[in-house]
């Protein structure tokens, strides 16, 4: 993992998720600017995915369990889609807070997965 | 849409897919170290996976609780969540030799900021205020015209 750009995956997690939380809890349906703010989430997990294909290949090994690693790569980036999926549904104040706990929910595993790049058996 | 099921509302969702992240991470982590290092700690781990069975089946019961049957089932994981996590927990604290590595329900949930402690007892409110429609209910036209 790139350190820089997985600061950049929870900033927009989190404060995404917050916004997400915050406009759900007063009272706002899903719109663009929360479905956006977990599409623009879903694109830099994205981009993860490929760098975490490549940087092994470039001389940027993970430190700890590949396999952990992958586990929470595929979940964390199925997790927008279901959310936004699931939380349109039924468009209600509650959609966008389940819009932003899941992307709360990303950043916390967002985190984990730089630990286990860089930290985790070193 | 039936009039037997009570429709899955607003907060009722937000449980729905809390449970489900939860279900989420519990299973990858437990696949994980069950996969790589069972040996380890194999009681820690194997707490682990019945911790992931219990999030999945809960998460299923939630959503569809509004059958009699699924209610049940939901009493029932959720239950034994919360028997779950309190047990565990205290266990961990008294033999922590036992859980070398962080599971869900190690140390009370402490590394799932303490949400596996919280979730069942908003879990079981849930359910409570929130029962199936009986069959006898059913009957009444009032359930069909009012019921959520």
């Amino acid at each position: 993992m790139i350190l820089w750009f997985a600061y950049v995956q929870v900033a927009v997690a989190a404060l995404g998720g917050l916004l997400c939380v915050i406009l759900g809890l007063a009272g706002r349906r899903p719109s663009d600017l929360t479905v956006g703010a977990l599409a623009l989430l879903e694109l830099l997990l994205i981009a993860q995915i490929v760098i975490g294909i490549v940087a092994p290949l470039a001389g940027n090994p993970p430190t700890g369990s590949l396999l952990e690693y992958w586990v929470y790569a595929v979940s964390v980036t199925l997790l927008p889609p279901a959310a936004v999926f699931w939380a349109l549904i039924e468009r209600s104040r509650w959609s966008t807070v389940i819009l932003g706990i899941a992307a709360l929910a990303a950043a916390v595993m967002v985190w984990r997965m730089e630990v286990i790049w860089t930290i985790q058996g070193a | 849409m039936s009039s037997t099921r009570r429709r899955m509302t607003g907060i009722g969702r937000v449980l729905v897919v809390v449970y489900a992240i939860l279900a989420l991470g519990a299973s990858g982590r437990s696949f994980v170290q069950i996969v790589e290092r069972f040996d380890q700690a194999p009681l820690a781990f194997t707490l682990s996976a019945v911790s992931a069975v219990v999030y999945i089946l809960a998460t299923f019961a939630l959503v569809f609780a509004g059958s009699r049957v699924w209610y049940r089932i939901a009493w029932v994981t959720i239950s034994f969540e919360l028997l779950g996590v309190l047990a565990v927990g205290t266990l961990s604290l008294i033999e922590p030799t036992w859980f070398p590595e962080a599971t869900v329900w190690s140390f009370y949930g402490i590394g799932y900021l303490f949400v596996p402690l919280v979730l069942p007892f908003f879990g079981l409110w849930w359910l409570i205020t929130h029962p199936p429609i009986t069959a006898g209910q059913d009957a009444a036209p009032e359930a069909v015209v009012t019921g959520r």
